[in-house]
């Protein structure tokens, strides 16, 4: 089979997606498919068109790759692709989006508020900021509503850390939300195909939180799968992700990233298209479960060109 | 084993395969050495990675202009080795140079008032194998550095692969505070500990652009002299001079028993020959040679011979004079174009020579963060933190102005501004406070982190 693998492409997430691709682009090699290799530019469309790949396996993260525009293209030229479908991209990218279809699915997810960056500028917003203590308390995380990793995410001690927090969070982003913090553990579940795999949980070594660096760096993050938890809690973690997955209207794969704490499982985002790197999630749970990388990759191939996608 | 009497070829090379499994990794990083632990990549490497994009006005790299280097001369020089002394340029070389090569370094050394004993060169693979090869002999893990703050990113990957505790002590528009160097040598004395070196590159520091001045250069020297202390100077800009008078190097203050010098052929004339050199007292020396013969048995013979046939031409000063006119133009234009572009709340050096400024901006902006923002306008630069050990800097930025036009130069400088107007104007919105006085407490309560006063050059008021 002729196997398109789509990478790079302009999000902060670049350098990720391209050791996604890289890696992916060997598992097919290995399996025995016929890769075209392609970087998410300009003559991308011409590129797809005159390659007359069987299917495109989308290793892009971030705006651009993981927001449905990779996914409206390949859909206009009836290329199919792996992974969630246009609009689920869409709602999952888009944290804010997300967190009110999580809500109206009754899938537990933590509380917050949403701005955009012209409510501050031009219609006072600031002044509203008042109600945050009490209606969400501190400390509170601040983060902008698109991007998938956790650049831009900051903590707030504090009344006076808001501010600050807020101009980063806008630097990536024209809308940012501010989230009531959970404490907890850092859980993910990765889903195939509906089918949940097993839960990791990530432990930050250095104590202080998970950012973006020790997401993509081997020893900066202890990760356990399968996680060490009670059956009710896999139970529990496992409903709510399931629950994520079809509220956004998931297919093929997609990894949601959880908090379970006092009061159960909180659903923080779901990752359309989860990194496949070295140091990935996905990766892991799927190894948890007996399949090797390239069992996983033939697999996700499989459900891209299953007749009924969700 | 089988033994083969009929030579097979081999299998067409495969394209090394990536990693299988994380288990794999995880074998492997089972074989890591200690130090690996802290061994960090650049905390910026993703958003890095985008800086490459061609689209980009990247004033972030340090590159000099190697865009005006004639090509015939090249082609010639290169032609005269080939016909002349193929042979030998395509051998291995001595560990400690050519002393040709000794020749050329001590006359570049000669033109900043240094007269070096040749014995005491050795040639290296460009400046930062010698920053190595020092670690490599004087650093045991725990030891303490001493170095500016901010300091030469590419120096910290250094000094943490040899697991040092590195001690960054603050600058001003002078350079190094020398007062606050006392105080930690003193502290560091209480606790029975001395420094294996202080690292500075007091002229036009990469990457503050600031000259030490000649009265703590003089303190430097006499403290090291006092305290039998080695200092380290890295010197790769001293020649890139566009204005003011030349101070003299530390080593030449010293007369090198204490200063260990550093330099390199990359800013005066090529980065891509990877030809630097180091200079140390004889016993120091010694170890330094066993050390490069362990890394890389001797530097590039081919490149050493290039640089024997340029200098027999006799016009590598007319080239740096060259170079000193084009980066005078471009350090002009983005001073100019930061004055009309920076809010009045940002300040930055304006540096005699070298290759880079270093803006500070309000406390309440994060340059990483600004980057992002800045990345969506195509335009580029380094957040201040790769400058430090410890998380400082993260209002500043270092803005290179060798390796674009001064277009370029003023174009990326004017969308630097444009994303910075935007965070300032959005704080002002969420605080109630206008930008108005230039100044470096705002809420945010004073943290001790950059405060540094560099000269300010932006207009106050608004």
């Amino acid at each position: 089979m002729k196997v398109a693998v789509l990478k790079g492409g302009r999000s902060l997430e670049r350098g990720v997606s391209l050791r996604s691709g890289a890696r992916v682009e060997d598992a097919l090699e290995r399996l025995g498919h016929e890769v075209l290799p392609l970087e998410a530019e300009g003559d991308l469309v011409k590129r797809l068109a005159a390659g007359e790949p069987d299917v495109a396996f989308v290793a892009l993260h971030g705006p651009g790759g993981e927001d449905g525009t990779a996914q409206e293209l390949l859909e206009i030229l009836g290329i199919p692709f792996t992974g969630p479908g246009v609009a689920a991209c869409a709602r999952c990218i888009d944290k804010v989006l997300a967190k009110h279809e999580l809500r109206s699915a009754g899938v537990p997810t933590p509380d917050w508020f949403a701005f955009n960056e012209t409510a501050f500028r031009e219609l006072g917003a600031a002044d509203a900021l008042g109600d945050l203590e009490e209606r969400l308390g501190f400390p509170l995380v601040v983060k902008p509503s698109r991007g998938g990793s956790a650049l831009g995410v900051r903590f707030a001690e504090n009344w006076f850390d808001v501010p600050e927090a807020l101009v980063s969070a806008f630097s990536y982003d024209s809308r940012v939300l501010l989230e009531r913090f959970v404490n907890g553990r850092e859980l993910a579940v990765s889903v195939l195909g509906g089918e949940p795999l097993p839960v990791v949980e990530a432990i930050p070594r250095a104590g202080d939180s998970y950012d973006f660096e020790a997401r993509y760096e081997i020893g900066r993050t202890a990760f356990v799968c399968p996680a060490e938890l009670s059956g009710d809690e896999t139970a529990t973690v496992t409903e709510a992700a399931l629950g994520a997955y079809e509220a956004l209207g998931c297919s093929g794969f997609s990894r949601v990233d959880l908090i379970l704490g006092p009061d159960g499982p909180q659903v923080l985002e779901v990752n359309a298209i989860p990194g496949l790197t070295d140091t990935s999630l996905l990766p892991q749970a799927a190894e948890a479960a007996g399949m090797s990388f390239e069992q996983l990759v033939e697999k996700i191939l499989e459900l891209a060109l299953a007749p009924a996608r969700a | 084993m089988p033994i083969r009497n009929t030579i097979r070829m081999p299998d067409p090379p495969q394209r090394r395969r990536a990693h299988a499994s994380r288990s794999d990794l995880e074998r492997y990083a089972g074989l890591f050495a200690e130090r690996t632990r802290v061994m960090r990549s650049s905390a910026m490497r993703d958003l890095m990675a985008v800086t490459a994009r061609p689209d980009v006005i990247s004033l972030a790299g340090g590159l000099p202009d190697t865009s005006t280097f004639p090509p015939k001369a090249f082609a010639a020089q290169m032609t005269r080795i080939a016909q002349e002394s193929a042979a030998e340029a395509l051998q291995y070389g001595p560990t400690e140079g050519f002393r040709e090569t000794v020749d050329c370094i001590v006359e570049v050394m000669g033109a900043e008032g240094m007269l070096p004993d040749p014995e005491d060169v050795i040639v290296t693979t460009g400046g930062q194998q010698a920053i190595d090869l020092l670690c490599k002999t004087l650093v045991d893990p725990g030891d303490a550095v001493i170095c500016e703050a901010p300091t030469y990113p590419g120096a910290i990957p250094v000094f943490c692969s040899y697991e040092a505790e590195t001690i960054q002590i603050e600058c001003d528009g002078a350079g190094m505070k020398i007062d606050q160097l006392e105080d930690t040598l003193e502290r560091l004395d209480i606790e029975g500990r001395r420094p294996k070196f202080i690292y500075s590159v007091p002229t036009f520091q990469n990457p503050a652009g600031v000259t030490m001045s000649l009265q703590r250069r003089q303190r430097l020297v006499e403290l090291a002299r006092a305290r039998e202390l080695l200092v380290v100077e890295d010197n790769p800009y001293g020649l890139l001079r566009f204005g003011g008078d030349p101070l003299p190097p530390l080593y030449q203050l010293d007369g090198g028993d204490f200063v260990v010098y550093i330099g390199t052929f990359s800013k005066i004339l090529s980065p891509g020959i990877r030809l630097g050199w180091a200079v140390a007292p004889p016993p120091v020396m010694e170890k330094v040679v066993l050390g490069k013969q362990a890394a890389d048995l001797c530097t590039s013979t081919l490149t050493q011979y290039f640089v024997r046939e340029y200098f027999a031409e006799g016009r590598w000063r007319e080239y740096i004079e060259s170079l000193i006119g084009i980066y005078r133009g471009r350090r002009d234009a983005m001073v100019a174009a930061l004055d009309r572009y920076f809010p009045p709340q940002a300040t930055w050096t304006e540096p005699d020579g070298g290759l880079f400024i270093w803006a500070t901006l309000p406390p309440y902006i994060d340059t990483s963060d600004l980057l992002a923002k800045a990345l969506r306008e195509d335009v580029a630069f380094v957040p201040g933190q790769a400058a430090y050990v410890d998380g400082r800097g993260r209002n500043s930025m270092r803005l290179n102005f060798s390796a674009g036009t001064e277009d370029e130069i003023r174009e990326g400088i004017r969308r630097i501004g444009k994303v910075i107007d935007e965070q300032v104007e959005l704080y002002g919105a969420l605080t109630g406070e206008r930008p108005a006085a230039p100044s470096a407490s705002k809420s945010q309560p004073a943290d001790g982190e950059n405060v540094v006063p560099f000269r300010k050059t932006g207009e106050a008021g608004g």
